[in-house]
Order: C-alpha cells, then structure tokens, then sequence
C-alpha cells in the first residue's frame, strides 16, 4: 500500500519506524510539542501565550497536512489571532507579565507529572487495546471552504445557530463580569471579613 | 339483632361518643350518655333472661370472625350468653347503672367528668367482654381491658404523685397475675388445641388428661385470679386502689372487677373440681387473705382503706368457698357482696363528698342526725356485710361457712374468727363514722351536708338489695330444696357440685354460732368504741402497730423484690449504660469528627486538588475499564 | 502534499495528541495562576481538535462530521475564553491575585 513520493520513504530493511515518517510530520510534531512544553514550563504568562501560539501555528500546518484548509485558516484566525491576543491583552491589563508566580513546591511537581503520566500512559493503552489502525482513504477537498460551508448551512444549521447564540450569551457575560460594579468591592470586604 | 351485640356495643358507643365529644357536650349530658349505655346493656340482659332460662336453649352465641388462624389452632373472636355470663352481666351493668347515676354527682366539680364517663363505660365494657367471651382469649382480652381501666381510674387524679403510684402498682401486680393466666392458656393450648370453653371442658370432662397437668394448669389460672382477686401474695394493690375516685372503688374495686378470679374459677369448675391438690391450695390461701385482711382491717383509720381491705377479706371467703367445691355459694357471695360492698363503698363516698373530702374516721363522728339516710343505708350495709340474720350477707356468709365446715374443722374456726373480726371493724367503722363526737375542727359541722338525690337513690336501692338479696339462694332449712342460684347454675356445671349432707341439728348449731359472732362482735365494737368512746390512737405499738401496719407487707416486697430489682438497676446503669453504653456513643462521636476532619482535608476547596483527584478518578476508570473489559 | 501522510498512520496522530493532551493537563494540575490554566486548557481542546480533524481525513467521511465538531469546539473555547477571562479580571480586581491557589473559598 506504501506509495513512494518526494519525501521519499527509502524502503530499505534497516529503517526504523521512525525514520520513515514524513519529515514534515516530524518537524511539525517535534516543534507543537516542544512549544507545548514551553507553555507549561515558563514562569512568564507573556512567554507562555507566545509559545501557545507557535504551538496553534503549527498545529494549523497539521490541518493543512490533514487536508483540512478551512479549519487551519480559522485555527490561526480565532485561536492565534483573538484568542491568544485577548489573553495577551488581559495579561497587560492586569500587569502579570513579569515572573509574579508563586513557585509549587517540587512535591507537587512530581505528583502532577505521574497524573499526567498516568492519565498518558492509560489513553495509550486504551488505544492500543482498541486496534484502530485505519488507513487514509483520501477525500479530496473535504476540508474546503465550499465544501464544509455547505454541511454547515444544511445539516448543521440548527447548532450553527445556537452557537451564535452563545456567542451573544458569552458576550453578555463578559462585558456584565467586567463592569465595574459599585457594590462590589464592599460586597468582597465584607466577605473577607466574614472569612477572616 | 343478636343481643350480645347490644349488650357489648351500648358502652362502647357510650365510651367512644364520651371519650371523642366529652368535652364538648355539656357534663349532664355526657353522664346521661354515660349511664344510658349502661343502662341499656342491663335492660336487654333483662329482657333476654326469659331465652336464657328455658332449659332446651340456655345460650344464645355470637361468632364475630375468626381472629387468628395458626396451623390447627383457630382463635375465636366469639361470645356466648349463658346462665353464668347473665347473671355476671346483670351485676356488672345493674351496679353499674346505679354508679354510673351515682358519679353525676360526686364528679360533678371534676374537670376530667367526660373522662371518668368514658373510662367507667369502657370498663363496663371490657369486664362484659370478660364475662361474655366463650374462649379464654376474649376473657383475657377483657381481662387486661379491666386492669387497663383500673389502671386508669386510679390514677384518674394523676396530678397527684402518690395516686400515680398507686395505679402503677395495681397494673404492675395485676401483670405478675396476669402472666400465670397467659402461661396458663398457653398450657391450655398445647394441650387441648384450642381455647374454647366447650372443646376444653369437654375434653376434660371426659377424664384423658392426666391429674398432674390438669392442677399445673388450674394452679396457673389460679396465680391470675390471685392478682385480679387481691389474694395473698398479691394482695397489696387493692388497698392502694383507693386513690381512685369513690365510686371506682365501688364498682371495679369491690363490686366487679376483683371478683372477676372468682367468675374465673367457677367457669373452669369443670377443670378445678378435677384438681383437688389446687382446691386445697385455694382454700388456705383464701382463708389465709380472710383472716390477715380482716386483722389490718380492724386497725385502719381511713375510711376507704377500712373498706378495702374489708373487700380483700370477702374475696377471701369466696376463695375458701370455691376451695370448698362450693362454687354456687362463691358466687352467691360475690352477688351479696356486689350488693352490699358497693353500697358501703358509695355511702363512704357519701360521707366523704358531706364532709368535703375528710376520709380519716378519727376526724369523724355523729354524723347520724347530718345525714339521715347515708346513716340508715350505711347501717344496712353494716348488718348485710357483718351477717345480721336475715340480710344477705348472712345467708351466703352462713353457707360459707357450713361448706367449710363439712370439709375442714381448722378452717372452719379460722373462718369463725376472721367473721368475728369483721363485724368488730365494720361496727368500728360504723360507730366512729355516725356516732359520738364530731372530732374534725378544720371542717364546721353545720357544713356537712346529706348528698343529692341521685347519690342517695343508688343507695337506697342497693340497700333494699342488700336486706333481700339473700332470696337469690335461700338455705334448704327454710325452703326445703336447693336454692335458686344453685338450680339456675347447676345445668352449667359438668361434674355436679356435692350437696353438702348436713343434718339439721348441726345446721342449727352454725346458724347459732353465725349469730352468736355477729352479736358478740356488735357488743365488743359497741363497747369500745361506743360505751368507752376511745379514738384511735395515731400510731399503735406492739400488735396494734402490726396491724395497722399491714403486717409490713408492703415493706417486705420492697425490701425483697423492689429493692433488689433496684440495685440490680443501678448496677446495669452503672455498668452497661455508664460504661459500655457511654463509651459507644461518646466513642463515636470523636469518631465522627475525625472522619469529618478527614474529610475536610479533602474538601479543602483548592481547586487543584478538585482536578487531581477528577485525574485520578478518570485514570481510575479508564485503567478499571482497559483491565477488566 | 496529499500524497504525503500516505506513509502515517492514524496512531501517529493519536499519540501526538496524547501527548499534547497530557501536556496541557500537566500543565493544568502544575501551574497556580489562572490564565496560564486557561492556556493550558486551550492547548487540551486543540489536541483533541488536531484528533478529530485526522479522524475525519482518515475516516473518509464526506460530509465532514468531524471538521464540523471542531468548528464548534472552537466557537466554544473562543466563547468560555471570553467568559473566563472576564471573570479572572474580575477576580484580579477584587482579590489582587490570579494565583487559583487562593481561591479556595468553596470550602465554606
């Protein structure tokens, strides 16, 4: 079933598993999951979103490669675009750009990594159990604008809807959270007071 | 309509329409209610005399349902009107009626009037159940019924302390009695397969069962009529009774309810005049309750306590008489009893409702010209009880003491001088009451007053009752052949009762001795108390404190039974509860706190410990599902 | 450039995403101050977009069920990072801190 292409998969009997891969996928894999890594390491919030962005821009390049265009474009537009920059804006608004966390304790470290672990270790093995093993059977332009724009405008209309619903709900919310609320601050002495 | 249904339903109508609306109804009208319903059960007991007394149909039976059906064993709710049920019935609802008319008056001022109605119905009630069942199961029925309203009645002014403990003590000794009669059904049952009067008897009229189960269970029904019937040992509760209101002494305590021992014997006749060793046992106890009772008797100073145990001394002599085998006199002697023991008893509680609720015959006397016919009705009452020839205490008292004659010559003299002693304390009773000087300085003499007409009426009937109420069973030396009473219950009984063979010279001797004792006694009483006026003293010495005293039974349970019973308590208080107990639940406690401290550290609200232990949990579950699936 | 995952499988993107997956939930469990746990949890919900969007390449399907899913799983997270945000503003004003260490009020 193995077709040769540009990248060329040398099909010696010495290649490991590895090494026949696609480079791109590689490359792009090694770059999401080191900038993943990044995100959750850094002690600064700003470095942390810039990291988070590379990680969305090339986990658009992952849609490209999955045929999928329309979604990577959104990816980048939503995620990378307003997403990140709203979390970026808020961290300059409230100031929390230098490192002003407070460091865990290496105990709790270490519990969160075997949890994180575990819960790796156990997805794995759900999938290895389950034996999915499909091969692609291309679809060409499913990802396209045209194409999913009209699944989303006949078979998704409804939830297509709610969601701008949703959207106009989470807006609501946002901008009645953050008004400034008169009684507020008194409302919150009050209940410190009340936990002190 | 079957007439035990009336008979039965007319005071239970009575006792549900005064319990529910007493206290709305106005007090005349409750007691009209009350009264009515007894008076109704009487009427028709009358009126279905004629149906019993024909000697083809003598019983009339009612089969309600079947109460409990367990393998072969089918327990009957079932009734039967039968020459025995109707003569008890006639006594209970006839005093009863006359009580009831009696407690207009005297509970007039009381708050809890409605109560007392519903309570005196409901007992007028259960003691018919008692008598009418036709199984000992609607007997026991009626029987813890009576002790229930007993229980009630004496403690009806329960604010008081004492009163209280009186009425507990009655229940409590009643239930030592009532467990030999339960154990003696279930006896009953084991051995005859059913509780039924006619398939009992029968079985044991012909002759299968053996003599020593036969006196096991005569012996066991005999420990319950002991504690119904105030006999030694169970005695003590009857005198403490009187905390009741009077006309409850009256009626459950003297007239009915305590004779119900004796209803119980003279129903199982069958089953007792098989055991003879029993009938011995019956005999001493009761002579030996006649002749304690009357001693105490002769040293109490209060008027309802001299009475009391004037009752527990009568019950005596019907014990002896059943002991005897002479169940028609027993029960000739409950009737004469009911007569003339509810008559002193409401004529008491004349006095005491004349001279405001004074019962201590020591502040007493001359009353005679303040209360004419309390007086006169009390002296009949008197002479009937203390065997004044001619009134009906004297002939079922005389034929009493010729059956114990015929069988036990001790005995006889026992009884001769228990007899003796009881004209010498009702004459006491009657001399300090009516004669000589007013002693009380609380109360003026011009205030005591003759009761109302609707007390003084059941007194004059029952008084008539007393004078002829000896008719019912005349002696065969004046009439020549069996008396009434004896012919009416005779065809009840399976095995005959013997006629006492007795020629007549002898006969003529007990009758003069019967009468020698109620003079001698009259002239003893008359000398002390009248001719020498002595008042008795507070406390008595020697023989005297004894007496008066009560031989120290009560104490003796205490220190035998009560306390013991006590100590045990306090050491299972100590020991089970202060230990055991307190460390279980004081041990939980810190217990409980732990875990909820436990819990709070995990509760702690940190939010990143919410999210690990969600990790935790999936992880658990996905790893579960991957292992086992 | 269609040609090219012909020589992967899907489980090369399912460990992928795992693996980003758990990175994000390390981070979620690790990190105190609450818009990094925000970020976190984004790079959680991308990992499991960048699987649905495999799953739908290799699935075939042509209706495209699963791009649609993570359309809406984007329009979700663009809607809850709205809200979130606004409520750790709102929090920041009040109480001085992002740190979800100090939050712990729901004790009570």
């Amino acid at each position: 079933m193995y077709r040769k292409d540009k990248f060329g998969i040398i099909k010696t009997s010495k290649m490991s598993e590895i090494s026949s891969l696609p480079l791109q996928f590689l490359i792009l894999s090694f770059i999401t999951i080191l900038s993943a890594l990044y995100v959750v390491t850094s002690k600064n919030p700003v470095h942390s979103v810039l990291a988070l962005i590379l990680t969305f821009f090339s986990i658009s390049a992952h849609y490209i490669l999955l045929n999928a265009q329309f979604l990577a474009i959104v990816n980048l537009m939503v995620y990378a675009g307003a997403i990140m920059v709203l979390f970026l804006f808020v961290l300059m608004l409230l100031n929390l750009s230098k490192e002003s966390e407070p460091i865990k304790s290496n105990l709790w470290g270490i519990a969160a990594s075997i949890a994180a672990g575990m819960v790796l270790i156990t997805l794995t093995a759900a999938f290895q159990k389950s034996g999915i093993a499909v091969m692609p059977a291309p679809s060409e332009g499913i990802g396209l604008v045209k194409n999913l724009g009209r699944v989303l405008m006949t078979e998704y209309l409804v939830p297509f809807e709610l969601s701008g619903i949703l959207f106009i709900s989470a807006m609501v919310g946002a901008v009645l959270l953050g008004k400034r609320d008169k009684n507020s601050e008194e409302l919150v002495d009050l209940n410190n007071n009340n936990n002190a | 309509m079957n007439p035990i249904i009336l008979i039965l339903g007319l005071p239970l109508l009575g006792f549900i329409i005064n319990g529910v609306l007493g206290n709305k109804l106005p007090k005349i009208v409750v007691g009209a209610i009350g009264t009515a319903a007894v008076l109704g059960a009487f009427v028709i007991a009358i009126l279905n005399w004629s149906i019993i007394s024909q000697p083809e149909n003598n019983t009339i039976n009612l089969d309600l349902f079947t109460f409990l059906q367990i393998d072969q064993l089918s327990l009957k709710v079932a009734f039967q009107l039968d020459r025995l049920s109707i003569w008890m019935t006639l006594i209970i609802t006839g005093i009863g009626t006359l009580i009831h008319l009696y407690s207009i008056s005297y509970m007039k001022e009381d708050e809890g009037f409605y109560k007392f109605f519903a309570y005196l119905n409901f007992f007028i009630f259960n003691m018919l159940l008692l008598v009418l069942g036709s199984n000992f199961l609607m007997m026991f029925f009626g029987w813890e019924g009576v002790g229930l309203c007993s229980y009630l009645l004496i403690g009806f002014w329960y604010k008081n302390e004492d009163y209280g403990k009186a009425a507990r003590k009655a229940f409590i000794m009643n239930r030592i009695g009532d467990l030999g009669l339960l154990l003696g059904m279930f006896l009953i049952i084991s051995q005859f397969g059913s509780l039924d009067y006619s398939v009992v008897f029968t079985q044991i009229a012909a002759g299968n069962t053996s003599n020593s189960m036969l006196t096991a269970i005569s012996l066991l029904l005999f420990v319950g009529a002991t504690g119904k019937s105030a006999q030694i040992p169970l005695f003590t509760w009857l005198p403490d009774a009187m905390a009741g209101p009077t006309p409850v002494s009256a009626l459950i305590h003297a007239a009915t309810m305590v004779t119900a021992g004796i209803y119980l014997t003279v129903r199982c006749q069958v089953l007792f005049a098989l055991s003879p060793l029993t009938n011995e046992i019956i005999l001493w106890v009761g002579l030996g309750t006649a002749v304690m009772a009357a001693l105490v008797g002769l040293k109490q100073n209060d008027i309802k306590k001299v009475l009391a145990y004037s009752t527990v001394s009568q019950l005596g002599f019907m014990f002896v008489a059943l002991g005897t085998g002479a169940y028609t006199t027993a029960l000739f002697h409950v009737t004469t009893h009911a007569f003339f023991k509810a008559l002193l008893f409401l004529g008491a509680g004349s006095v005491i409702h004349g001279m405001h609720h004074e019962q201590d015959i020591r502040h007493m006397g001359g009353l005679k010209s303040k209360m004419p016919l309390t007086h006169l009705t009390f002296l009949i009452g008197t002479l009937a009880i203390s065997g004044f020839p001619l009134l009906s205490g004297f002939f079922s008292k005389d034929e009493i003491l010729t059956a114990v004659f015929m069988h036990n010559k001790v005995a006889y003299a026992l009884l001769v001088g228990s007899a003796l002693l009881t004209t010498i304390y009702m004459f006491r009773l009657y001399f300090l009451t009516f004669h000589g000087q007013y002693r009380n300085h609380h109360y003026a003499f011009e205030k005591v007053h003759e009761s109302p007409i609707n007390m003084t009426l059941p007194l004059m009937v029952l008084a008539v009752l007393s004078i002829v109420g000896g008719a019912l069973n005349l002696p065969a030396y004046l009439t020549h052949s069996e008396g009434f009473l004896f012919n009416w219950l005779k065809p009840l009984f399976m095995i005959p009762q013997s006629i006492h063979e007795i020629d007549h010279s002898t006969e003529y001797v007990l009758i003069g001795i019967a009468v020698l004792i109620f003079v001698t006694g009259f002239l003893i009483a008359r000398n002390i108390f009248v001719t020498k006026a002595t008042i008795p003293a507070e406390t008595s010495t020697g023989l005297g404190g004894l007496l008066q005293n009560k031989f120290y039974v009560d104490e003796f349970y205490h220190k035998v039974f009560v306390r013991p019973l006590e100590i045990t308590s306090s050491i299972l208080h100590d020991l089970f509860d202060g230990l055991i107990l307190r460390a279980f639940t004081f041990g939980i406690f810190p217990l409980l706190k732990l875990i909820g401290r436990l819990n709070k550290k995990v509760q702690n609200g940190n939010l990143e410990m919410y999210l690990l232990y969600m990790v935790i949990a999936i992880v658990l579950l996905l790893g579960v599902n991957l292992i086992f699936a | 450039m269609l040609n090219v995952f012909h020589n992967l499988e899907i489980s090369h993107y399912i460990y992928l995403s795992t693996v980003l997956f758990s990175i994000g939930l390390f981070g979620v469990l690790f990190r105190r101050n609450a818009i990094v746990l925000l970020m976190c949890i984004e790079l959680m919900l991308n990992s499991v977009n960048l699987l649905l969007a495999a799953f739908t390449e290799y699935m075939g399907d042509a209706n495209a069920n699963g791009q649609m899913f993570v359309f809406f799983i984007m329009v979700v997270a663009a809607a809850e990072a709205a809200v979130g945000l606004a409520i750790l503003v709102m929090v920041y004003r009040n109480t001085r801190k992002t740190d979800v260490s100090f939050l712990d009020q729901l004790k009570d």
